[in-house]
């Protein structure tokens, strides 16, 4: 029996080995190293920078005015207390419906794709602004 | 008949609906010479989208100030209106505004903002208003207007490749690449040559786009040399600065200086605080006005009657869409107050900011 497990164990050994030159490349699903960090932080970086510039822009809606006249730094617009009830809508909404909200009317434009990239830059760069408060979902 | 302020604003409400009821208001003022009563509008943002296009809602903030203005019954002595006629300093845009403004039946005095100014130097508009700073008396109160949105001669003639990028990079309230707002020397020597010829007992009264003191750099809600222009109205018993830019309620005393901001009739600002990332230094006597419900379109926009007690001024603040307030000089505690919010029982609820 014994030959018998020694050829297993080499087996496995060799077939470890093999599987961990497999793996390399792609580690496993929870490795990640500082540099992934680094990239990832930079990718979202970049969607914050492209909401910024979006926020300001007078070509959002179609009256030329932006977001940031409103709302400099993106401020009193609260994401972090999304979703809630709207009182002026009758029903809980997102932040995003908000923002559609503002498009469609103080810039007289067209809502958005709401999931769409613009969408998501302004999400993303109006919850960037309002880091490190506290979630309080439904706060009016 | 006697009768306060805020009644004066229900009067002119019940003057809109149609009945004029003939009131007379009479205040008990030691010097009954300077009893009278002046309107401040400010910040209209008149916006050109194309052509003779506008933006509508900014439009109506203004045309609705003037009209509402023009009902008062008794009648302001002047009206002062405190920059950012345009938003973009354009000639289409300061011409709409002028129009607009000229409407008023009362003489009026301007103040330069730097949406009015960024993109010729305030070249055109001077051509509608006169010199950028001036003073005037009237009624034994001495009046200054200054243009204090200079700023770094650097930052104005040297950093941008044209006139219409700097008038961008400036109106952009939070844009890094802005410059914090100053009277100047030229300006403050002028100031002193001016006030020398004062008495220290007459009371002045200062109007200036930005607020003479120091609340929030990164939204210009700032002047970089308040303090030397605070240290030239400190020899007079009684100073006043009224300002605008910051499109909110604020009220300040620093020593016998009293501060008071005014409302927008284009939008409101949110209070510094709001921003989490800054620390900011709002004025802890100041109430805050209520939170603006966007749905409303005229909310958290208006303007403002000044009553003139003995040379302290009595804001009354006629809220569009809201409640109305008063914030008047208390002689007793020798601060401007909120005559109904100012005591912490008071306040309510849509005054929180978070």
């Amino acid at each position: 029996m014994k030959p018998k497990i020694y050829g297993t164990v080499v087996t496995l050994f060799i077939l470890g080995l093999f599987g961990v030159y497999m793996l390399v490349p792609t580690l496993s699903a929870d490795e990640f190293t500082e540099k992934d960090v680094a990239r990832w932080t930079e990718e979202f970086m970049s969607v914050v920078d492209k909401g910024r510039v979006l926020w300001g822009s007078g070509e959002l809606g179609k009256n030329g005015v932006a977001c940031g006249q409103c709302h400099p730094n993106a401020a009193n617009t609260h994401p972090e207390t999304y979703p809630k009830f709207q009182q002026q809508l009758g029903r809980v909404v997102g932040f995003r419906d908000m923002v559609n909200w503002c498009l469609q009317h103080p810039l007289e434009g067209d809502a958005l794709d709401i999931n769409g990239p613009e969408m998501v830059a302004l999400e993303a760069y109006a919850t960037y602004e309002r880091r490190g408060v506290a979630l309080a979902p439904g706060k009016h | 008949m006697k009768m306060n302020l805020s009644n004066r604003r229900g009067f002119m409400k019940t003057a809109a609906i149609g009945t004029l009821p003939l009131s007379m208001v009479e205040l008990t003022f030691a010097d009954p010479q300077q009893n009278f009563s002046f309107a401040h509008i400010s910040d209209s943002h008149i916006q050109q989208i194309k052509g003779t296009k506008f933006v509508n809602n900014w439009d109506r903030g203004l045309i609705r100030a003037v009209a509402e203005t023009n009902l008062l019954n008794p009648k302001p002595d002047f009206v002062v209106f405190g920059g950012d006629l345009a938003q973009l300093g354009k000639k289409e845009e300061l011409d709409h505004g002028a129009e607009m403004l000229a409407k008023l039946n009362y003489k009026t005095y301007c103040v330069l903002g730097e949406h009015d100014y960024y993109l010729d130097l305030g070249a055109y508009w001077s051509e509608l208003y006169g010199p950028h700073y001036y003073s005037w008396d009237h009624k034994g109160v001495h009046f200054i207007t200054l243009n204090s949105i200079l700023t770094y001669d650097k930052w104005t003639f040297e950093r941008w490749p044209s006139d219409m990028q700097r008038m961008l990079e400036m109106a952009g309230l939070d844009n890094p690449n802005g410059s914090p707002f100053m009277v100047g020397e030229k300006q403050r020597a002028w100031l002193a040559k001016d006030l020398a010829g004062v008495d220290k007992n007459t009371p002045v009264v200062l109007f200036s786009h930005s607020p003479i003191q120091k609340i929030y750099k990164g939204w210009n809600f700032w002047t970089e040399d308040a303090e030397e222009v605070q240290a030239l109205l400190k020899p007079f018993a009684n100073a006043s600065v009224i300002y605008g830019h910051v499109h909110q309620i604020q009220y300040n005393q620093i020593d016998n200086i009293s501060f008071n901001a005014v409302m927008a009739t284009a939008w409101p600002w949110p209070y510094p605080a709001s921003y989490a990332q800054a620390k900011s230094f709002m004025p802890k006597l100041t109430v805050p006005m209520n939170r603006a419900n966007p749905f409303f379109e005229r909310d958290a926009t208006g303007w403002q009657l000044i009553d003139m007690d003995n040379g302290r001024a009595a804001l009354d603040y006629n809220l569009y869409d809201n409640t109305n307030r008063t914030v008047a000089y208390n002689p007793k505690t020798r601060q401007p107050e909120d005559r109904m919010f100012q005591s912490p029982q008071n306040r309510v609820s849509p005054q929180t900011h978070f």
